[in-house]
């Protein structure tokens, strides 16, 4: 049944196209319904052999770098995955805008904190699951905040209802609910690995804030102090501009901030059901059995080397005073 | 006289006479209409969102004992038992958790008598049920499947959203978007399945294919096939509560479709929302545990 309602919503829906200005939800707020790809060629951090380099010159330039970006990922065994997305219209070199060497700034308090957790390119010895990363593990992967690009499954999807905004994130199927109330965030002894978010609309600019983090995700070394601020602004039919500021004392000298886009899909999204397909869990840790065993092997043999050079030096100073002895014996 | 009230309300084209009998039939129509129908209050009056569709919006939450088994069941010691000198005892395994660990009694949700196993499914929901600790797909924190998620002992939220409506369940970060207005059928098999949604009056109405055969309906042992299909309705009934239903159909398990019926209630607590029960980090030592190595 078509309601007045609706004809209204309707009508006000392509009032609101012709006049360029944003879509609208049925209750008013700036519209950013829909499934969005966050994939980006871009990288964090600026890699090296691009510092001091803040923009491509010219979108040559930049097709070049994808292209670029796109071989390597291939090569890496990833094409099957590969969704590596372009470089944003800005033509910035890195995610990161501040600080503007586009690097984080850690503290050596948060460096090495990031150092010591596991990533997949960490080859650190595994006696359980703990030693493995969150992906792995199947509890977190990118559900954010913030939502980094991604170069596989790098769908999701924003819903929207009064009084609330949905981030719904393929990977691991988690739906972040934003309350657009001015709710203060739960209790502090509350912890989680998302964090507790709460919107607030700056214009048609949605503004999302977020703390509560458990200290156990450990994003780029933060702490259980991580303060995650992300804005989503809808900038045309087929672009939301994404930015994000972090704030660490514990982890960073000073906060960060990054800035990316997503793209308009009319794909669907999927059930990512990792932890019930996760048969890789047992074989790590299989695999982590059988390192540890060999290097208890490893050690135990040089326990015995070493055991027996001592014997064997203790036999030949035996014998050396033996035969001492005895020469002195003979000439007395 | 009544002639001169009615002439009045309606000007003087209906005869009183024939508005009369009129009358009497839309009354008793609309008597019937308001009439509850299975614990559903017809006569309360759907609120609608800004869009114009029936609002159920919210964060709601069964109240009852059917996770444990769908079935009217009296109250047990445990969910895994073995014998003891006079009866059934909890299983060394969860004797630990005393009270804690005992089922409590439920009137049972399925519609019209019991689930209508075939012979070859009857004998294989006993085993289940026996072997209800190695075998729960709940307990290795897996996908808790339909309709099986909307009576968890979690809260979830419906959030409708434009051309679909997704559901946020708390347990396992479970999850469904139902797309409304469309008839598209899974392209792959999943846990939560396929699903699809339309509005029969104020009744939300959503047909979900396209499941595997791995989550059950509760934690007596009650399974399904692939070929599930389930057809939930969800009714407003007040403000704080709605009316569930769930057709079960699976031809390779059931000898035919049975129903079954449950209220579900707002979760009215201050400024409530969904928490976090991402229970797969829970089932570590469980699943794993056995596996640690010790480090050198």
């Amino acid at each position: 049944m078509v309601r007045p309602a609706a004809i209204l919503t309707l009508v006000l829906l392509a009032t609101a196209a012709a006049a360029g200005q944003p879509a609208r939800t049925a209750d008013g707020q700036a519209d950013l319904q829909g499934v969005w790809i966050n994939a980006s060629v871009t990288s964090l951090e600026r890699p090296a052999d691009l510092a001091g380099k803040e923009f491509f010159s010219t979108a040559e330039e930049a097709r070049a770098w994808e292209e670029k970006a796109l071989k390597n990922l291939i090569a890496e065994g990833d094409e099957a995955f590969a969704e590596s997305g372009t470089v944003a219209p800005t033509l910035r070199t890195s995610i990161i805008v501040a600080p503007a060497d586009g690097r984080i700034p850690y503290s050596a308090e948060g460096r090495k904190r990031w150092d010591a957790t596991p990533t997949v390119t960490r080859t650190n010895p595994t006696t359980g699951p703990e030693d493995r990363p969150l992906s792995e593990r199947c509890i977190v992967w990118g559900e954010g905040p913030p939502l980094l690009p991604r170069r596989n499954n790098p769908y999701l999807r924003i819903a929207q209802a009064p009084g609330h905004v949905v981030i719904l994130t393929e990977m691991i199927h988690h739906a972040r609910i934003v309350p657009l109330d001015d709710r203060p965030h739960i209790d502090a002894r509350i912890r989680q690995w998302v964090g507790d978010s709460r919107g607030r609309w700056d214009g048609d600019t949605l503004v999302v804030d977020t703390t509560n983090f458990s200290d156990k995700v450990a994003f780029r070394g933060s702490t259980d102090a991580l303060h995650v601020v992300e804005r989503f602004t809808r900038v045309d039919g087929n672009r939301l501009r994404y930015q994000f500021t972090i704030e660490d004392p514990g982890a960073f000298t000073q906060p960060w901030s990054g800035e990316t886009y997503f793209e308009r899909t009319d794909a669907r999204m999927f059930e990512y059901a990792c932890h019930e397909g996760n048969r890789s869990m047992e074989l790590i840790l299989t695999g982590g059995q059988a390192e540890q065993a060999t290097l208890r092997r490893r050690k135990l043999s040089r326990i015995g080397i070493a055991g027996g050079a001592v014997l064997a030096l203790a036999a030949l100073g035996y014998a050396v005073r033996r035969r001492r002895s005895a020469a002195a014996e003979k000439i007395s | 006289m009544c002639d001169s009230f009615w002439s009045r309300f309606l000007g003087s084209r209906f005869p009183a006479a024939a508005v009369f009998p009129a009358a009497a039939v839309l009354a008793a129509g609309l008597w019937l209409a308001a009439a509850p129908i299975a614990g559903q209050n017809r006569a309360y009056q759907t609120p609608r969102t800004p869009a114009g569709e029936p609002d159920l919006n919210g964060i709601w939450q069964a109240v009852n004992t059917a996770n444990y088994d769908l079935e009217p069941h009296a109250a047990r010691p445990a969910m895994a038992v073995r014998n003891g000198p006079a009866g059934p005892v909890p299983a060394a395994s969860v004797v630990a958790l005393g009270a804690v660990g005992a089922v409590p009694a439920g009137l049972g949700v399925v519609q019209g008598g019991g689930i209508p196993y075939q012979p070859w499914a009857a004998a294989r929901k006993a085993e289940n049920a026996k072997d209800w600790l190695t075998r729960d797909p709940e307990i290795k924190c897996y996908l808790p499947g339909v309709p099986r998620a909307t009576y968890m002992p979690y809260p979830f939220q419906i959030v409708q959203s434009g051309d679909v409506i997704l559901i946020a369940y708390e347990y396992a970060s479970a999850t469904r978007t139902i797309y409304m207005n469309d008839t598209s059928e899974s392209p792959i098999d999943s846990w939560m399945g396929h699903s699809t949604g339309r509005w029969d009056g104020d009744t939300l109405v959503v047909e979900s294919s396209g499941f595997n055969d791995q989550t059950w309906f509760d934690r007596a042992g009650n399974f399904h096939s692939e070929a599930l299909r389930v057809v939930e309705r969800f009714t407003r009934t007040s403000a704080d509560a709605l009316w569930y239903e769930a057709t079960i159909e699976d031809a390779k398990v059931f000898t035919r479709p049975w129903t079954i019926a449950m209220p579900i209630y707002r979760r009215l607590d201050k400024d409530m929302q969904l928490l976090e029960f991402k229970c797969v980090e829970f089932v570590e030592e469980l699943m794993y545990g056995h596996l640690r190595a010790s480090a050198n």
